[in-house]
């Protein structure tokens, strides 16, 4: 086990046991499948979708690209499971989705080695001509690429919808959402807080840091107990805000009972929530984004924000020796987490100069800091083993030819944050490139909302509490209420400063070539396919998209898509600004289709039946009926003479013209003798 | 998801609703007098407006009436709402008591 003595979050008093691919392992109460997997020292969990490369686990949020699984079977199976936002349970069946016979040894792998003729693309060029025989080549395609599998037999789950309504809507609960929170419920305002994890506290469950001279976490616990006090205030944990439509209507689904083992199940699995909301205030934080390097895709290459999670939430110890790749002061939290994990870690950061608090707080405990470097390439196949770092050259346009090897089993990058602002977009509002803080920022609001703390383009502890409470009064003052002043809670965050713009990290070769550096982990999307995109004259966003499929797959590009943006700008030699964004559309996370259809999914709710006006006389004389759209009509009567089945009036019911060929059959069926058959073809007009 | 102001009923969900198509067009009197042209003109010819457009609802999981609506088709913002026959200048009629605001 690689787990740490103490702390996290997991209660070590209640061991779990789950299979994952059919073998059993042990984790504790509140660990997700990822914490549970890395604990166990299972790091390829997946494989890739076009190549079959290994790849371990990125994050530990909804952005997870690499590690979705099959979870459960038979009626009770869901099909590409964030084993990052699923948390473990008693007898959980965990299964991998790619590979072939499995993960660990793929002969579909034999794809990486072909990759050079694969490039983006490559299907629809290669598999146009014949076009008769798509569906042949369809077979095989689907067989090796693809996702989970949708289950077969029918859902053994029930649904449940409900409407609500609400003055102040708060989606997220991280420090601004809290805070904004806390505010707003010292109102008579009706406040509904949702957030889609398992516990209520975003990152502050991930960070050291002190709040009233408390762990954050503790202070999380206080304010969200001192919340659900509140007649005023409906707390919805594991619920996802999907989407925001017009009107300020947003749809909630709430996972009720995901988190039990079967057996505990009790009522409605998901619960649809459709609320209308006079104030909406978006607390959805941010998404960290990785640096682009050369195999940057070997499973221990994680997100630095995530290594941060595992170790303190998880309580996981990661690695022995450690490299942290970074743009920016945010990540050095990362190693010194590791430094107190007792990994030995090794920061490269490719700024030239870093002398903030945290860097300076890295080099007090130890930690080696390399400027002005880079990280180039990553040494290993199925695990990462060691990792190529060169200088920079001054103008970051590439790097020196001097290299060195730094051994290690974890490289974490960081390449700055990416405001969540997906539901903002969904809204009908825009966003704008900034090039202070190096990501899009909400520009124009068309609805009742306001975006606080890290989805507002706003960083670090403090200014996100102090953001949370503006927000809320804004919200309030809009509704006629006022707010009472609360002093904002102390904390001690160190200040970060400024980072410095990187995308894709030189090599020393034009960036089409050399190694894989990709930007889309989930669609093998990589820097090549996007200047071959560019090359052969795609030059908008949305049809870059859609030639190469970056943003595509359940993670909808949660970590490569702007990144992919970036790259395109480059390839292109315009501004990010210019170059834009694809479209945010709802769902935010996959939602099952249960959850939509409600109650009404089983039984004959489901979908309307229309009968006809002598459908009576149909069934009493023993009609099979089938179904024409919505309409039951009669098939056949079957009757018995002889002890042979006779059918008369079996026809093919042209499915338009449903009543014509009732009609018509009902008098050609006179004509037929018994035990004859007549073949009969209608014309009608 | 729109909330409509039902000129009878008060504000409601556009799930209430149904589409009526373009408002304001006049059946002509004497259509026997119409050209081809013109009369095909009235049957299929719209506005196909980008901005305010006039259009008219059908309360149909409520009162059932018919109703003008002036709906921005870019941004959804519904500007106004009245009744059949009544100007889109006067002011609208206030919705029945009994109803949220």
């Amino acid at each position: 086990m690689k787990r740490l003595a103490t702390g996290g979050r997991i209660d070590r008093n209640k061991p779990v046991q789950f299979t994952y691919d059919g073998v059993q392992y042990t984790a504790y109460q509140g660990d997700t499948v990822a914490s549970a997997l890395l604990a166990n020292g299972e790091s390829l969990i997946a494989r890739s979708w076009k190549y079959h490369r290994p790849r371990g686990i990125i994050g530990d949020g909804a952005e997870e690209p690499n590690a979705i699984f099959q979870v459960e079977q038979g009626a009770h199976t869901i099909p590409n499971v964030r084993a990052t936002q699923a948390q473990v349970y008693q007898g959980m069946v965990v299964k991998s989705i790619h590979g072939w016979p499995n993960i660990k040894f793929d002969l579909l792998s034999i794809f990486g080695v072909f990759s050079r003729f694969l490039p983006a693309g490559f299907y629809y060029k290669t598999f146009m001509w014949p076009g008769k025989m798509w569906p042949f080549y369809e077979r095989f395609i689907r067989k090796m690429s693809g996702l989970g599998h949708s289950p077969v037999e029918p859902d053994a789950s029930h649904y449940d919808k409900t409407n609500a309504h609400c003055d102040v809507l708060i989606v997220g609960s991280g420090a601004s959402g809290i805070a904004a929170a806390l505010t707003a419920a010292r109102t008579d305002a009706r406040i509904i807080l949702a957030d889609e994890q398992e516990e209520f506290g975003g990152r502050l469950l991930s960070s050291n840091v002190q709040i009233e001279d408390k762990l954050a976490s503790s202070w999380v616990q206080e304010s969200i107990s001192e919340l659900a006090k509140m007649p005023n205030v409906t707390l919805l944990p594991r619920s996802t805000v999907f989407g925001y439509h017009d009107a300020s209507f947003l749809t909630i689904n709430q996972r009720c009972h995901d988190h039990l083992p079967l057996a505990e199940r009790k009522g409605a699995r998901e619960k649809l929530w459709r609320v209308r909301a006079k104030q909406v205030i978006l607390a959805t934080g941010a998404h960290e984004r990785p640096i682009v390097f050369a195999n940057n895709d070997r499973p221990g290459v994680m997100l630095a924000s995530a290594v941060s999670t595992y170790i303190n939430r998880y309580a996981v110890k990661l690695a022995d020796s450690a490299v942290i790749y970074t743009n920016n002061d945010g990540a050095y939290e990362s190693a010194l987490d590791l430094h107190k994990a007792g990994s030995s870690v090794i920061i490269v950061d490719v700024r030239k100069t870093a002398d903030g608090s945290l860097p300076k707080a890295s080099r007090d405990a130890g930690i080696e800091v390399l400027t002005n470097h880079a990280v180039t390439d990553v040494v290993g196949s199925r695990c990462v083993k060691a990792v190529k770092v060169s200088p920079l050259l001054d103008d970051y346009s590439d790097v020196t030819a001097q290299s060195r090897v730094i051994n290690c089993d974890l490289v974490a990058s960081s390449g700055g944050w990416n405001p969540v602002i997906h539901l903002l977009a969904q809204s009908g509002g825009k966003v704008a490139w900034s090039d202070d803080k190096h990501c899009f920022e909400p520009d124009l609001i068309v609805q009742q909302q306001v975006s606080i703390g890290a989805a507002n383009a706003v960083f670090g502890l403090d200014e996100c509490l102090a953001d949370g409470v503006k927000g809320a009064k804004q919200c309030l003052h809009n509704l006629g209420l006022e707010a009472s002043d609360v002093p904002l809670p102390s904390t001690d965050a160190m200040t970060q400063e400024p980072m410095m713009e990187i995308w894709r990290t030189p090599n020393g070769e034009k960036p089409w070539l050399g190694a894989k550096q990709f930007v889309d982990y989930q669609n093998d999307v990589g820097v090549a396919d996007i200047y071959l995109a560019a090359r052969e004259g795609f030059e908008s966003i949305e049809h870059v998209k859609r030639y190469t499929a970056l943003g595509f797959g359940t993670d909808q590009g949660k970590t490569g898509n702007i990144t992919g943006m970036a790259v395109l700008a480059q390839a292109l030699g315009q501004t990010i600004q210019s170059t834009g964004t694809t479209t945010f559309r709802p769902n935010y996370t996959p939602v099952s289709f249960g959850a939509i259809a409600g109650p009404e999914l089983h039984g004959t709710l489901f979908d309307p039946i229309r009968k006809t006006a002598i459908h009576g006389w149909h069934e009493e004389n023993g009609a099979i009926f089938e179904n024409v759209g919505q309409w039951h009509r009669p098939w056949y009567y079957p009757r018995n003479i002889n002890g042979q089945l006779e059918t008369i009036g079996e026809f093919n019911n042209g499915k338009e013209n449903g009543e014509w060929n009732i009609f018509y059959s009902s008098y050609f069926k006179r004509n037929i003798k018994q035990n004859k058959r007549r073949y009969s073809f209608y014309l009608f007009c | 998801m729109l909330i409509i102001n039902c000129p009878w009923c008060g504000e409601r969900d556009e799930s209430e609703f149904q589409y009526g198509g373009e408002g304001g067009i006049v059946r002509p009197e004497q259509p026997d007098d119409l050209t081809d042209e013109e009369w095909a003109d009235y049957l299929f010819n719209r506005t196909n407006t980008k901005g305010t457009h006039h259009e008219i609802w059908n309360h149909a999981m409520g009162c059932r009436r018919w109703f003008n609506v002036h709906r921005d088709t870019v941004s959804y913002k519904i500007s106004k709402v009245y009744q059949i026959g009544e100007s889109p200048d006067e002011p609208t009629n206030e919705p029945e008591s009994g109803v949220a605001k």
